[in-house]
């Protein structure tokens, strides 16, 4: 293991970093946010089926793709905790939890609001949305196990066994529309011929995709930071972290 | 082996047999996952005669005619070898038209006419500006179409 992965792995080393790396991350995110949004809503012309309302894409495309990034990074966080016990990657998977699940109500939200004028139904049991859907209650259940029990050890190895044992979903959720036949559409980016979406409309969503990525990686460092606080906060370092932060 | 090595042998364990156990359920229960037959599954009669089912395929070209003055519509929907005719009343998504994939919901009759409860339309993966799907349409005829 190389030695800045050891220093990572000190909580009062990375709760010192959290900070500063959280408010370059907001600062880029909030740039992207504001450049993706003006070329997604304005910069980028109409689609020659859907008209106008295909922008909805520029949030339901890079949230979707959130919801699937952070279950990852939460089931890896929990697999490094379970394996190295490592204080700083249990926390890091706790703070994830409610980014994903926030991210996967949005892409659901989203979704029905297009479907709706464009399918001409809000909801169907299809399999891309009704994985998706499980994928929320993956996180429900996670963030419930996380806080039912009392000892934040015990709690991160019960929840991450079960964010493991969720990942299998994943594949799931991305190959759905390829293994079945399902109303929602077949990839437009993420497949192995060129994107089938035209350059104009495919950079601002890239751009927004950006955004989304540093946003979640801006509040995630901001959670974990006060994770690391409150569950050290009987050691040494926290309570002069706490002392030098109060007036 | 170390702890870390048995820890590591669990969690590998863990995520690869529910690989596993997901990947044999979802193959068990293949027929089941899928949103709507083919046309040309229903015309070889895999399909349910007694209870409804969803039929998707494409809005076949010049197949599209009202009746009843526009209450009631009457279309086929293709998969490219077969086709299955279709009649529904009631109101249409804005998607709706020939070459268009749909999926409706109903039953099929005794004279092998499907009457659908509900028709959607499924948009295809294609994002273009409307300027670009035109000069594809002029270029490659009937391409653009699928």
């Amino acid at each position: 293991m190389p030695v800045w992965f050891y220093r990572l792995s000190s909580p009062p080393y990375f709760y010192t970093r959290c900070k500063p790396w959280a408010r370059w991350l907001g600062a880029v995110s909030g740039a992207a946010m504001i450049v993706g949004l003006f070329g997604a809503l304005v910069l980028a012309p109409p689609d020659y089926q859907q008209g106008e309302s295909y922008r909805i894409i520029y949030v339901h495309v890079p949230a979707a793709w959130m919801s699937l990034f952070a279950y990852v990074f939460m089931a890896t966080t929990a697999a490094i905790g379970l394996i190295w016990r490592i204080k700083v990657a249990e926390c890091l998977a706790r703070s994830a939890a409610p980014l994903g699940a926030s991210f996967t109500f949005l892409t659901l939200a989203t979704g029905s609001l297009w479907g709706k004028p464009m399918w001409g139904t809000w909801w169907v049991w299809d399999a891309r949305l009704t994985s998706e859907l499980l994928l929320l209650f993956l996180y429900m259940g996670y963030m419930a196990l996380n806080s039912a029990i009392d000892d934040p050890r015990r709690a991160a190895r019960a929840s991450g066994v079960l964010a493991l044992v969720g990942v299998v979903n994943i594949p799931v959720i991305h190959y759905s529309v390829e293994w079945w036949s399902t109303l929602h559409q077949g990839p437009t980016i993420t497949r192995l011929d060129a994107p089938a979406i035209h350059l104009s409309m495919l950079v601002p969503l890239l751009l927004m995709a950006f955004a989304f990525t540093t946003y979640f990686c801006a509040v995630l460092l901001l959670r974990t930071r006060y994770e690391l606080l409150s569950r050290e906060r009987h050691t040494e370092w926290a309570k002069r972290a706490v002392r030098e932060a109060s007036p | 082996m170390t702890v870390r090595q048995r820890r590591a042998t669990f969690v590998l364990l863990i995520v690869g047999g529910v690989m596993v156990a997901t990947a044999l359920a979802l193959s068990a229960f293949r027929e089941n996952m899928l949103f709507f037959f083919d046309p040309s599954q229903v015309v070889a009669g895999e399909a349910p005669t007694n209870y409804p089912f969803r039929l998707g395929g494409l809005v076949r070209d010049g197949s599209l005619e009202e009746v009843d003055e526009g209450l009631m519509v009457r279309f086929s929907v293709t998969d490219g070898t077969s086709e299955v005719p279709v009649t529904y009343e009631g109101v249409l998504p804005d998607l709706f038209r020939e070459g268009q994939g749909v999926v409706v919901r109903g039953t099929l009759r005794e004279d092998d006419v499907f009457v659908a409860e509900e028709v959607l339309a499924k948009h295809d993966e294609n994002y273009m500006p409307p300027e670009v799907a035109d000069s594809l349409r002029t270029t490659k005829p009937g391409e653009d179409r699928r």
